[in-house]
């Protein structure tokens, strides 16, 4: 330890000869700070995660749960997933830190502090479904391009901050609105400063909804740095890379957004079917928007062995990404026949939905228990994976855990 | 002007001058005092930092290798050894991870296509002969796997559940 602080003393002057510039207020850091770039690179320790997170990447940071470390109705810091697209921001001035609205739609630019979005607008606390678009990935054959997420990249948290409509509204928008694209403070892996990570966004109507925020809080407390530190954009129900982090300017469009990683094929499916492995033209490809139905078993860990006789409580959450889930199901016949879970109804728009059920086995055996999902439009989960896509995004399959009765 | 007001006013004037360059080392102590503070306000020089930068001994190897290969796989960035390694280790990790590149299971096409996208939209450099060498590399060592459409459950880990 001892060491360690030397050599971060050490470091630090290295660090500054590195990135060409003396550390400004490198006096007034915490002595328990040490930049980002010389972190401890154990990521569990660094984001406050469980040993249990699977990390896919870690440049940039990539890492997720597994279906029974999501059992909790809120998801604590602990168990949520981790996905950075370029690095993360390495100073942040909390005191200084200012957004900034502008784009072609606005009456007029403005730019507001931290402590003014806090004070000046009211606050609103929900919680929120955050979903990756890529998470199922890794099932897709042939295989798709990116991190190969398996189930892990979904959450439910409690968010604290203010309406986006409410700020646009102290703003002034004009009439031909489109869309709206969020400008960050993290940093492109090429560390080119004209380059951003990602820069992506929604159409109005998502940005006007209730459930929209501008978020400072996560869980009741400040969000993790790794999660957005201090001001993230919260848009529940849609791919979480629309809820941008580090936030610090929002762009009132009159087009679709066209930042990093809205065009080309990033967060996007064929606009029509295709076949796997199909290759599809740019302009063929569609903006995904709200996230598809799906659920998940977090109780009991896949891998249960119970005596014959002993019924079997199962427990998880469901979702619908815009819409609300009207129906949960389980089945330990492969989808044979199917039983009705216990289903509650969500604590507010876009926030997950808990799910029950006591499960009883007619005889000794393996079994799985399949868990499927229906939306208020009457969409279900699909057991088999649902159409191929390029860029492997919506994979809603059922998901399911194996069990055995001795 | 008589002799004795002559060496009245010199010896005032002595003086005066003792004042003068007395105050002016004053503010002279003075205004280092203060630019030290501004640079410095927690006097931190004058702090021990003694017990902090006591060295203890690390075993540190000697013959530590940067590309160091183990049973078959380089062990900074995970990668199988194999020909076309090297190349893929400093064209492919300089700006992601290498789990990145192993966890992507594509053929020679899609490889080519990936390069050319980091090309023009990631600032990667043109890879000249290097490129068929690190998508041979890719393509052997890393072929895509066949899923079908639902995999059956493998590496359960089970358990007793009690309630």
């Amino acid at each position: 330890m001892q060491r360690r602080k030397f050599i971060g003393k050490a470091a630090l002057a290295s660090l500054a000869s590195i990135v060409g510039a003396d550390i400004v207020y490198g006096s007034k850091m915490s002595p328990n700070y040490i930049p980002l770039a010389l972190q401890d690179p154990d990521p569990f320790k660094m984001f406050n995660k469980d040993k249990d997170m699977v990390v896919l990447n870690d440049k940039p940071w990539n890492m997720e749960a597994q279906a029974h470390l999501l059992d909790d109705r809120v998801t604590p810091n602990k168990y949520i997933f981790v996905r950075n697209n370029g690095l993360i921001p390495e100073e942040i001035d909390v005191k200084n830190w200012t957004l900034t609205i502008d784009g072609e739609s606005v009456k007029q630019k403005k730019t507001y502090t931290l402590e003014e979005l806090k004070s000046k607008f009211k606050q609103h606390t929900y919680q929120l479904t955050l979903e990756c678009g890529g998470n199922g990935r890794s099932e897709f054959d042939p295989p798709a391009k990116g991190n190969q997420w398996t189930i892990g990249a979904v959450y439910c948290a409690s968010w604290t901050g203010v309406r986006l409509r409410d700020v646009l509204e102290d703003v002034g928008i004009k009439d031909d609105a489109v869309y709206f694209g969020y400008h960050a403070a993290d940093i492109h892996l090429s560390r080119d400063p004209s380059k951003e990570p990602i820069s992506r966004g929604a159409p109005m109507a998502k940005a006007l909804q209730d459930e929209t925020i501008l978020a400072f809080k996560m869980n009741g407390e400040d969000i993790p740095l790794t999660h957005g530190y201090p001001l993230r954009v919260i848009a529940g129900g849609w791919p979480a890379s629309v809820s941008g982090k580090w936030l610090q300017r929002i762009s009132i469009r009159n087009i679709v957004h066209d930042g990093t990683k809205m065009t080309g094929t990033a967060y996007r499916v064929p606009c029509k079917p295709v076949a796997p492995g199909e290759k599809v033209a740019d302009e063929d490809m569609c903006i995904i928007e709200s996230m598809p139905v799906k659920s998940l078993i977090t109780y009991p860990k896949s891998g249960a062995t119970i005596s014959k006789g002993k019924k079997l409580n199962i427990r998880g959450h469901a979702w619908a990404g815009e819409l609300e889930v009207a129906k949960m199901e389980y089945s330990i016949d492969f989808g044979s026949t199917w039983k009705t879970c216990k289903l509650e109804k969500p604590v507010n728009r876009l926030a997950w939905q808990h799910f029950s059920a006591e499960v009883d086995f007619p005889q000794e055996g393996y079994y799985e228990v399949w868990a499927k999902a229906t939306d208020s439009n009457g969409f279900a989960q699909p057991m088999l994976l649902p159409g191929w896509n390029p860029k492997g995004y919506l994979n809603n399959a059922c998901h399911r855990i194996a069990v055995k009765i001795a | 002007m008589k002799e004795g007001n002559h060496d009245k006013l010199k010896h005032e004037f002595q003086g005066f001058y003792r004042i003068l360059v007395l105050s002016c080392v004053i503010v002279a102590l003075f205004s280092v005092a203060m630019i030290y503070l501004m640079v410095d306000p927690d006097l931190s020089s004058f702090k021990s930092t003694e017990p902090n930068t006591e060295m203890v001994s690390v075993p540190v190897e000697e013959d530590d290798d940067y590309d160091k290969v183990e049973n078959g796989i380089h062990v900074r960035t995970g990668f199988i050894e194999a020909p076309g390694m090297m190349e893929t280790v400093q064209n492919c990790t300089n700006c992601h991870s290498a789990k990145l590149v192993m966890q992507n299971r594509m053929n020679k096409e899609r490889w080519k296509t990936t390069i050319k996208w980091m090309q023009e939209t990631q600032n990667l450099w043109d890879l000249g002969e290097n490129e068929d060498v690190i998508i041979n590399y890719l393509v052997t060592n890393y072929p895509p796997k066949k899923k079908g459409r639902r995999e059956v459950l493998t590496d359960i880990d089970w358990y007793e559940l009690k309630d």
